[in-house]
């Protein structure tokens, strides 16, 4: 029959509407396990959800997975409150949009030295890749979580310098629970590591004086 | 040294006589004064019907190359009754006198693919009807693709730019080279008197006169859809000559979004390369991935293979994005029937659980930058592959058979869409057609199974296709590969073995073995091939990359004339086209 198409087809309209009405008398789907905070709920989108899909930004937010990326920062040492950065300068030979400047520091007799003096990302360019994070060999850059970042110029408002970059470990670890302790971890087994080696290398050397002494001891025995 | 090599019999003893130059069977180079005739034997005695990738390189100042061969055109040859790996065909031009003719009457699907080339490199077709720029505008001074044309605010020849380390006091570039310094104008040009050439009207093509009405006499008139037409999927622009209502010509403009992303691709390290990727076809940025690093590690060799476990995670990634991308399809060829917006945004539902996955895995939803050489980035954990499974074995499959129940019979699809944009198999073939389009026509041809690539010969798969030729069948077939992407994602993740993601610890800055190679995968919109060509260094010496949304324009002409304008709508979406991905 003519017609029957645009029946069913406001049918499947009308059983939205009642699926998300049906859905939302008591907790809703949309809602289960969601946090909620001064600032507003924290929705997890689960995959069982019914219904309405949208999230009522910005009173309600969605829960960002661990791996979220988006504009880099600069852990540093809570306790000493030293900068993890080396300024070695990977993060900005690999940045494809090539965003970060880093200036290394150096001693008044212009000597190097390990940390940065300044950093820069330019935020206006930075493509969100997550590259300087991934191949930082000292943990140092990581991938911020936070989008909000619209400002009403763009210079110097986009572009972030070390201040604004550098963020503590606490920041880092609330973040990013799981690859914090498998940092951890593998930080804890590389000092045991090398805190074996040395002790062997110690007691190596001991054996080598030892023998040594006792080789000298031997020579100076015959020569009298 | 004495010189022992024996001159080497020849490659296709039968072709026409002084076309082959040298080269085996698989890779040949041919004189440009034979190439039709080669190109005819080829098509015709060896059936290679299929012209799948056409590009050239500019080879100035590579080792080993003199002026005389400074440019090569490669052409990229496929069967599709028999499939397998295809040949390649080389063609030799000296600086001094870049021409050669054109296999447009050959491989109809030349056309687009020589503009683009004429374009970018200023080599000359000789025969092309409308051998005029396609991404660039007319007054544009220069090639730039070719290797001795720099841009502006040029810096460096290559990524890293020394600047940033370890000295790198913020700059911009504005600054350093203002507006207006930055640009070379030619001799005796004059930009505040330079008028740009119209765009060219379409080809009329007179429809048949009805009998007894001849005297009837109606105005053609000329309209612009898009740039800024919701219809047309992005910048994306017709010029449409109208007779009344049905449509007598048509005439594709691209290039709003042209950035040329093949020189930001040789400037960049061949691991930059990967993120630029995601911004070609946005809506499935996991398969540019794929066939970027397919290519670089058929070139890298087997070092680079990826462990068991990476591979099916990239095919899991890969076929999620196929269903979401035709889902959304679907869901906007609704919306280009007249459904505004509301059945698209049923569509994209199950396409926001889809996404979570991504963005729990690679960081982010839709620029995934996911994959790497020799492996993934990152491995999924268990939370992820139950989201995963309920997705793949309950709620994507459920969804499939809703948009079956209510759309496959529904009456105003079958009405509009049935009998629209007609395209016949050898047309469709013959115009380098590929994806849902080509499948479309009745072609059971798919890269997935022509030349299996990764681990998908693991799976139980079938290609589907569908004799209608028009806008309908092309519906039908994208449902049905949404169908057999869930099977083959179900049957993945029963299969996904332990193991580790990445071949070795990745580097990121490493060379590439010099010479060049093509790869292709059946991305949700086609064929996407990626053709480098590497001299051995820290950079691609050639990126191109063969784009379906842009090579299944050369049949809109064809497909739309004779319809109604509404019809054009239709049969553009029906081809679903990223101009991301377009334009390039």
């Amino acid at each position: 029959m003519f017609g029957t198409g645009i029946i069913r087809g406001l049918g499947v309209t009308l059983k939205r509407t009642v699926t998300t009405f049906v859905d939302d008398i008591g907790q809703a789907s949309r809602y289960i396990n969601s946090i909620d905070t001064p600032a507003g709920k924290i929705l997890q989108q689960p995959p069982e959800v019914k219904g309405l899909f949208t999230i009522q930004y910005p009173e309600e937010k969605r829960q960002l997975p661990e791996n979220f990326r988006f504009i880099p920062m600069l852990v540093y040492e809570e306790d000493t409150g030293k900068q993890r950065c080396t300024a070695c300068g990977i993060c900005s030979k690999v940045c494809p949009s090539q965003c970060i400047w880093i200036v290394r520091d150096q001693t008044k007799e212009g000597k190097p030295i390990p940390r940065p003096k300044e950093f820069y990302i330019d935020a206006s360019i930075c493509m969100s890749c997550g590259l300087c994070a991934e191949f930082c060999p000292f943990d140092s850059i990581k991938m911020n979580h936070d989008y909000e970042l619209a400002v009403y110029d763009r210079f110097p408002g986009l572009i972030l310098d070390l201040e604004e970059l550098s963020v503590p470990t606490s920041y880092y670890a609330a973040l990013y629970p799981k690859a914090w302790e498998a940092e951890e971890e593998a930080r804890r087994l590389k000092e045991e590591r090398k805190r074996a080696r040395a002790k062997k290398a110690a007691a190596a050397k001991k054996a080598a004086a030892a023998k040594k002494a006792a080789a000298a001891k031997k020579t100076s025995s015959k020569d009298e | 040294m004495t010189d022992v090599t024996v001159a080497q019999p020849l490659p296709f003893a039968d072709a026409p006589a002084g076309a082959v130059i040298e080269g085996t069977e698989q890779d040949v180079v041919v004189h440009p004064d034979k190439l039709v005739d080669f190109a005819l034997y080829l098509r015709n005695e060896k059936g290679y019907d299929y012209l799948s990738s056409l590009t050239a390189v500019d080879y100035l100042g590579y080792k080993g190359r003199t002026p005389e061969d400074r440019f090569e055109i490669v052409y990229h040859l496929f069967n599709t009754k028999t499939g397998g790996e295809g040949m390649v065909m080389r063609v030799r031009l000296p600086e001094d006198k870049p021409e050669l003719p054109s296999v447009i009457l050959v491989w109809p699907g030349a056309d687009l693919q020589e503009r683009e080339v004429y374009d970018l490199f200023g080599i000359k077709f000789k025969g092309h009807p409308r051998l005029r720029r396609i991404f660039l505008w007319e007054g544009f001074h220069g090639y730039p693709m070719r290797k001795d044309w720099k841009e502006a605010y040029y810096e460096a020849d290559h990524k890293p730019y020394k600047s940033r380390w370890p000295a790198g006091h913020f700059a911009w570039e504005e600054d350093r080279a203002p507006w207006g310094d930055n640009v070379i104008y030619p001799k005796g040009w004059d930009p505040e008197t330079f008028v740009e050439p119209p765009p060219p009207l379409p080809k009329i093509h007179e429809p048949p006169v009805i009998a007894g009405r001849e005297h009837v006499k109606t105005d053609r008139i000329i309209v612009n859809m898009g740039p800024q037409h919701p219809s047309t999927h992005g910048v994306f622009r017709m010029i449409v000559a109208l007779d009344g209502e049905t449509i007598v010509g048509l005439e594709p403009e691209v290039g709003y979004l042209h950035r040329n992303h093949e020189k930001i691709g040789e400037r960049n390290t061949w691991l930059m390369n990967i993120p630029f990727t995601d911004r070609l076809d946005y809506l499935s940025a996991m398969s540019n991935n794929f066939g970027y690093v397919l290519a670089v590690e058929k070139l890298l060799g087997d070092k680079a293979k990826p462990p068991e476990r990476a591979e099916y995670l990239r095919v899991i990634m890969a076929e999620l994005t196929r269903i979401q991308n035709h889902l959304w399809t679907i869901g906007f060829l609704l919306n280009d029937l007249g459904a505004f917006f509301t059945p698209a945004l049923y569509a994209i539902e199950e396409r926001e659980l889809i996404l979570d996955l991504f963005e729990a895995v690679s960081g982010s939803r839709m620029m995934v930058n996911y994959m790497r050489f020799g492996g993934v980035k990152a491995d999924v954990d268990d939370d992820w592959l139950k989201i995963a499974r309920d997705l793949a074995f309950n709620r994507l499959p459920a969804k499939v058979d809703e948009f079956d129940r209510y759309l496959t019979e529904n009456e105003i699809i079958k009405e509009r869409t049935m009998g629209v944009g007609y395209l016949s198999p050898e047309d469709a073939i013959a115009t380098s057609m590929s994806g849902p389009m080509l499948r479309g026509s009745g072609v059971p041809y798919d890269v997935r199974k022509a030349r299996p690539y990764s681990v998908y010969d693991h799976f139980d798969w079938e290609i589907v296709t569908d004799d209608g030729c028009d806008v309908y069948a092309r519906y039908l077939v994208r449902l049905g590969e949404a169908r057999q992407s869930i099977r083959i994602v179900q049957q993945a993740l029963d299969g996904l073995p332990g193991g580790p993601i990445m071949n070795k610890k990745p580097a990121y800055t490493f060379r590439v073995p010099k010479g060049d190679a093509y790869a292709a995968v059946e991305a949700p919109k086609g064929e996407l091939g990626f053709y480098i060509v590497s001299d051995g260094s820290d950079n691609p010496w050639r990126y191109h990359v063969r784009a379906p949304s842009y090579i299944n324009l050369n049949s809109l002409e064809h497909m739309s004339i004779g319809y109604k304008v509404a019809d054009a709508i239709i049969i553009l979406g029906a081809i679903d086209i990223v101009l991301g991905e377009t334009d390039r």
